[in-house]
């Protein structure tokens, strides 16, 4: 039983308190909904979980041991799409994606690249270099990674900007076949992408300096 | 193990592979390297007696800014598209892509200066005794002066003006290279023994190979936070 959970994290960026005490947990099956206006501290969060930033205060846990502690069994564990989309550009889409499922040192027989491509619709762009493709043909490339190669957590940060409604449908339903295989989803997205989901609003546990109003009459 | 290989050529395959599909930038660095060393018959004129005497130094100096020219780009694209935060994030360790990343860039940077300096000798008119130390001279130390450089390429991510920061920052710790590559080609050209300075370069290499990636790695992090 995978669980994925944050206690107490704070995030400071630049003296500024991004978020204080905010607590989360996503299990098995799940997906996290982060909300909160621009600026909020979504991508912050994300970035939070992956570990790639360190929190001031409180700890992440997978299956309640620190992901900071454990950080190189846990990068074994998770996908990230952040706002860039990592691609090179003078490389074809096929290369771009075989490269990031071969990085993620998974047995070839578990990677399904060819499977990646043809979902997200980019069989047939497979041998075109990647600078050819349009914004939301990038960002499909760039989800297809996660498809490209198994692991149990995806943090999804802005992942259905610049793409149409129908890429929109196939990340859907990649993200519940993910869930039905007991997957774990942290999203950050102003699309509704499943049904019965968790949300987070992280705007409740930002400081941003203002007096309380509770007290105006 | 097994997968750290395949991680680690896999990660050199695709330098590589920009590197060839980016051919100019490979190019630019030889081309680089052979303006300046070609500019001083130029400067100092082209009486071969003096040419003789400078040329293992011109050679050597002009090595070194054209390595530390091809330095700046190793880990900035990476930091602009993303990918970066992406290596930081895979389960191998990151030094072991650091390392991987330096192999690619002294396969695509240092190894065409080595080929190439054999005809810069005989431009400057070295004394055919030299040749062999100066390969091997160069060959031990190109890769001492990619791994320095990696800490020096990682520590600029995100600076401004950074190409300028990046000779500020690394150029002092290529000396020790620059001593003994230039000693070792001299004491060939006038039947010395070269040995002990080219076992020095050796252990600079050694040193630089065990201590660089570190430091290049902790770096990163710092830069992807």
């Amino acid at each position: 039983m995978a669980e994925f959970t944050g206690n107490n994290l704070t995030c400071i960026r630049g003296e500024r308190v991004v978020f204080a005490k905010l607590t989360f947990a996503i299990g098995e099956g799940e997906v996290l909904y982060l909300r909160g206006p621009n600026g909020s501290g979504k991508s912050t969060l994300l970035r939070l979980m992956a570990g790639l930033l360190r929190p001031v205060g409180g700890q992440i846990l997978w299956n309640g041991e620190s992901t900071l502690e454990n950080a190189k069994t846990y990068r074994d564990l998770l996908h990230y799409i952040g706002h860039q989309d990592a691609i090179k550009t003078v490389l074809t889409v096929e290369e771009n994606l075989t490269f990031w499922a071969e990085m993620s040192g998974v047995d070839p027989a578990k990677r399904s690249v060819g499977e990646a491509l043809e979902n997200f619709s980019l069989s047939h762009l497979a041998s075109l270099p990647a600078r050819f493709l349009s914004a939301g043909q990038r960002k499909r490339l760039n989800l297809a990674r996660i498809c490209a190669s198994p692991a149990p957590l995806w943090l999804l940060d802005e992942p259905a900007n610049s793409l149409d409604k129908a890429s929109v449908g196939v990340l859907r339903s990649a993200i519940t076949a993910h869930q039905e295989k007991g997957g774990l989803v942290a999203v950050a997205t102003h699309e509704e992408l499943s049904p019965e989901s968790n949300v987070l609003n992280i705007s409740e546990f930002t400081n941003n300096m203002k007096a309380p109003k509770e007290n105006v009459a | 193990m097994n997968v750290f290989w395949k991680v680690f050529t896999s990660l050199i395959q695709r330098e590589i592979r920009l590197a060839i599909r980016h051919g100019a930038d490979s190019m630019m660095v030889v081309m680089f390297f052979v303006l300046v060393v070609v500019l001083f018959p130029l400067g100092v004129g082209p009486e071969p007696g003096i040419l003789t005497r400078i040329s293992a130094g011109v050679i050597w100096v002009a090595a070194l800014l054209s390595a530390m020219l091809s330095m700046d780009r190793l880990f900035q694209t990476d930091f602009e598209d993303g990918s970066l935060d992406l290596l930081i994030l895979t389960p191998q360790p990151l030094e072991l892509l650091v390392l991987a990343k330096t192999i690619a860039h002294w396969l695509t940077t240092g190894l065409p200066l080595i080929i190439i300096s054999p005809l810069l000798a005989l431009l400057l008119n070295m004394e055919t005794s030299g040749y062999g130390v100066l390969l091997a001279a160069l060959a031990l130390g190109t890769p001492t002066l990619s791994l320095i450089g990696t800490i020096g390429a990682a520590l600029i991510l995100g600076a401004r003006r950074s190409g300028f920061l990046l000779s500020l920052l690394i150029l002092p710790l290529f000396i020790p290279t620059l001593i003994f590559g230039v000693s070792a080609v001299d004491a060939a050209l006038i039947d010395l023994p070269s040995k002990p300075q080219l076992l020095v370069l050796g252990g600079l290499l050694l040193a630089s190979f065990a201590l660089c990636p570190w430091a290049s790695a902790a770096a990163l992090r710092q830069a992807a936070e």
